[in-house]
């Protein structure tokens, strides 16, 4: 019954990609309340899942990879849901759809979904480590979703060589302030996930600390040369796609050395 | 009941014979000259045109005919005129408010010029029923046209280029800060653009200190000594130049200097100086958006490129209102050639 949730889930994304290529393709509006409702459904599909998923573990969902990367496409959604009509980035569905389809097809169709051999006793202080983390990295694929659509209107501006798409995508300014301000909550989240693992009462592992440090510290650089001006808009939002990108490889090392250990 | 339409436009007709037609005629006048039970004369500088119905059909003759005698110009050449009959009218229609007939594809003052034709019309009674339903369609149709497609996107003239891409880079313009170099007619077009957008300091620098007082006072900005103008780099956004220097003024290892410090604050150079004020290399630096007259140019025939591409779905929207109208008021035959009551009642 989970499964046919998440099933339908992915089907909503799927269906505002599908929206998206279809309005690329016939030159019509990106814009528009079509891909916001589908992605808000395939959230509330999301959630049911997420919802009997928990009842049923007894706990967060949050004991295998793959409901690791379903909660990652949760947070990815939600995130949009509340940044998106709020920053005026609409248009971030367009680029959020196919980012968070990607993830549940994986989700889906890997055979990550294997159960934890033991029913796992409840821990408030792991699973609001867990979550902050993953919202956190949420709040991080936005960015990355906020850095390519940056560098697309960028190249187009550099190169004079305007498309249909620059028209819909917002000012490189707004799109700047907006990835800034998604690095800055992913940021607060990351770190508050980050002390919260300190109280979860079990033997911390050395490697999966060094990971999650090591992206702690990758986002800590980028928004300090953000902070002091010192590194260029286009090189920031390419380091937040590099960022993201290094942070989901950590993420599956993370569960690699976990595999004995929910997360 | 007969819906047709009358007229004559850029496509038919010169200016000259546009302004004799424009203008001249009330509707009443035209209405009771004609035998029409109801009319509207849209006139804008592009078209003059008499929408209509009747009991009977009228012949373009007669309208030509009482479009003169209320005051309009001798007619040289009644052929300029062309017809639209039911169907035909309404998609006609269709396709002025959303601007496919337009001079410029895709411009929206039109739609505007339509509405005040049509208030104009229902304030003195000459537009009844049909008329009603038939431009509160066409009204529904441009909105849809506008709001699905692209066909008004894009700038098409030099000056709304600089605009829309100062708009692309910077979002609202209102805390930019404008360095127009060279007190030349396009940059003063360009700087009243800009400052209708809401820029509010403006700088204006000339060889001829007299000239850039001039030009500042007329965009209410200051002028600056044109020794001074490359410090005024590392303060403001937007440098439109338009020099007639042989050499270009600004170059790559000038600009650096003045780059330091603004990683994050972009710079937008427009040069429309022939010969080239700025280096085409200062285009490679960080966080430097420069665009000659050529690359302005390009975008706007890019822009207009794209909106004739976006004919074909707004045709497909106006196509798919034609059936819809056309259904509702005839029950089935293909022409609008009648309007009962209750077809009426159906569509309000």
């Amino acid at each position: 019954m989970d499964r046919q949730l998440l099933i339908a889930s992915t089907l909503c994304f799927f269906t505002a990609l599908l929206r998206t290529l279809f309005a690329a393709r016939e030159g019509i509006s990106l814009h528009g309340r079509f891909n916001f409702f589908s992605i808000g459904l395939g959230f509330l599909f999301q959630t049911a899942f997420m919802s009997i998923r928990g009842h049923a573990l007894g706990r967060c969902p949050l004991t295998n990879l793959f409901e690791v990367f379903v909660f990652l496409a949760w947070s990815v959604a939600l995130i949009y849901l509340v940044i998106g009509p709020a920053y005026r980035l609409s248009l971030m569905g367009a680029f959020t759809a196919p980012l968070v389809f990607l993830i549940q097809t994986f989700a889906l169709l890997a055979p990550i979904d294997i159960p934890h051999p033991t029913r796992l006793p409840a821990n408030p202080w792991l699973e609001f480590h867990a979550s902050m983390s993953m919202i956190a990295y949420g709040a991080f694929a936005l960015a990355c979703v906020a850095g390519v659509m940056y560098l697309v209107q960028e190249r187009q501006l550099k190169t004079h060589k305007i498309h249909s798409v620059f028209y819909h995508l917002p000012p490189l300014t707004n799109l700047f302030s907006a990835l800034t301000r998604l690095l800055w909550l992913g940021f607060a989240l990351y770190t508050a996930g980050l002390i919260s693992g300190f109280f979860t009462g079990g033997p911390l592992p050395r490697l999966k600390m060094i990971c999650a440090f090591a992206v702690w510290i990758f986002y800590g650089v980028i928004l300090q040369g953000r902070h002091l001006h010192r590194v260029a808009p286009k090189r920031i939002a390419a380091l937040c796609i590099l960022a993201f990108s290094a942070a989901v490889s950590i993420l599956w090392a993370i569960n690699f050395v976990s595999q004995n250990r929910p997360m | 009941m007969n819906l047709f339409c009358v007229g004559i436009s850029h496509h038919t007709a010169n200016v000259e014979t546009r302004e004799r037609i424009a203008g001249a005629c009330s509707e009443e006048a035209l209405r009771t000259g004609a035998r029409c039970k109801e009319a509207l004369l849209l006139a804008t500088c592009n078209r003059v045109e008499v929408y209509a119905s009747a009991e009977q059909p009228i012949a373009t003759e007669e309208i030509v005919r009482a479009l003169q005698q209320c005051g309009a110009g001798e007619v040289e050449n009644a052929l300029a005129f062309y017809r639209h009959d039911g169907e035909a009218c309404a998609e006609h229609l269709f396709r002025v408010v959303a601007g496919l007939d337009s001079m410029v594809i895709g411009e929206t003052e039109i739609l505007g010029q339509v509405k005040k034709a049509y208030e104009g019309a229902r304030a003195s009674g000459t537009a009844g029923p049909l008329l009603h339903r038939v431009f509160q369609r066409a009204f529904r149709v441009a909105k849809q046209v506008r709001s699905t497609t692209d066909i008004t996107r894009g700038a098409v003239s030099v000056g709304s280029v600089a605009v829309e891409l100062a708009v692309k880079i910077f979002g609202d313009l209102r805390e930019r800060s404008v360095l127009v170099l060279g007190a030349g007619e396009t940059s003063e077009r360009t700087a009243r653009a800009l400052s209708s957008r809401g820029v509010s300091d403006i700088r204006v620098s000339n060889r001829s200190f007299e000239r850039a007082e001039n030009l500042a006072a007329s965009v209410r900005g200051r002028a600056v000594a044109f020794d001074d103008w490359t410090q005024q780099c590392r303060e403001i956004d937007i440098l439109i130049s338009s020099t007639s220097a042989e050499e270009p003024l600004l170059t790559p290892q000038l600009l650096a200097p003045m780059l330091r410090g603004r990683a994050d604050r972009p710079l937008f150079i427009i040069d429309i100086a022939v010969p080239r004020d700025v280096a085409s290399e200062v285009n490679e630096m960080e966080g430097v958006y420069l665009y000659d007259i050529d690359s302005l140019q390009s975008i706007a025939e890019q822009s207009l490129a794209m909106r004739r591409q976006q004919m074909v779905a707004a045709e497909k929207i106006i196509a798919d209102h034609v059936t819809d109208f056309s259904a509702r008021f005839s029950g089935g035959d293909p022409r609008v050639t009648s309007l009962s009551p209750r077809a009426l009642a159906r569509e309000s």
